[in-house]
């Protein structure tokens, strides 16, 4: 039983290389377009550019996704007191505190470089989330239980500044479509909410697990 | 030099990847979920796509990671409980 699987496995990589090879070129040649269209998109990165300006609209989509996530996350059975504290020792401790300040200063340059190199708001949101559970393994962060005012508001921040962008820029006739003197600020502004959101949303998706647990 | 590299990173990916599934551990499971993550880390940066090396990096190993070994923390409590109320 087991040769069999293995051989029907195999076989079915063999097929699926061998299509993959027969494959036409590409009939559409996205690099040279968005190189030819990089001068107005208000960044020198191509792939921000992409992300932020070009295909705006996929990635507001993809921040509700995982907006839509945690508010799962928070439906879910819980509301139990905060697992109690893990006893972490002095030195991780010591370690996190000294490494938050860098995880802090790493998540502002790599907001700041999205701009012109690769970094932008999900990497810069995920090594602040990482920075939060970090907090939280150590013992100095308290697991969430649930989301005060504040955080909510966090939480919804960087959607509700995009969504708040993407609705003024609907006056001039298509959504998320930049005028190109201001498309840089704008892009920074929305980045700027992006990272903030996605820091809380994905520390939130570790945070309220731990404080959820029965 | 690079192709070396490349060389020794493809067969550490799926060796790592055949480990992380066929392993009947569970924490050892976990860790080679974090390496393979890692490694392929490592192979979209030789890719020449660092923004995506760095969101699999943070996302793919770091988060994921710490929130497996959590749930592994939490299976296991739960089992330790059980087995001191039978």
């Amino acid at each position: 039983m087991k040769a069999l699987v293995t051989i029907a496995g195999l076989a079915l990589a063999a097929a699926l290389i061998a299509a993959l090879l027969q494959l036409p070129p590409a009939a559409v040649q996205l690099p040279a377009q968005v190189a030819a269209n990089m001068a107005q998109s208000g960044v020198e990165h191509p792939v921000t550019a992409v992300l932020l300006n070009f295909r705006g609209y996929d990635t507001l989509l993809e921040v509700a996704v995982l907006l839509l996530a945690l508010l799962t996350l928070l439906t879910l059975s819980g509301g139990a007191a905060p697992a109690p504290d893990g006893g972490a020792d002095a030195l991780l401790r010591g370690v996190a505190r000294l490494a938050l300040p860098l995880i802090v200063l790493t998540a502002g340059y790599l907001l700041w470089a999205g701009a012109h190199r690769p970094g932008g708001a999900f990497q810069a949101g995920a090594v602040l989330a990482a920075g939060a559970v970090l907090l939280q393994l150590a013992g100095l962060l308290p697991a969430w239980v649930g989301p005060q005012r504040l955080l909510r508001l966090g939480l919804v921040l960087g959607f509700l500044v995009f969504l708040g962008v993407a609705a003024t820029l609907l006056g001039g006739g298509a959504l998320l479509r930049y005028p190109p003197e201001r498309a840089g600020g704008l892009i920074l502004l929305i980045e700027a909410g992006l990272t903030l959101s996605l820091g809380l949303i994905l520390a939130g998706l570790f945070l309220f697990v731990t404080g959820r647990r029965s | 030099m690079s192709l070396a590299f490349d060389l020794l990173l493809v067969p550490a990916l799926l060796w790592s990847a055949w480990r992380c599934l066929a392993t009947p551990d569970l924490t050892r499971a976990v860790v080679l979920f974090i390496v393979f993550g890692l490694l392929m880390a490592l192979a979209w940066a030789r890719l020449a796509a660092p923004d995506i090396a760095l969101a699999e990096a943070a996302i793919g190993a770091g988060l994921t990671g710490a929130l497996l070994l959590d749930a592994l923390g939490a299976l296991r409590q739960r089992r330790g409980e059980r087995q001191e109320g039978a």
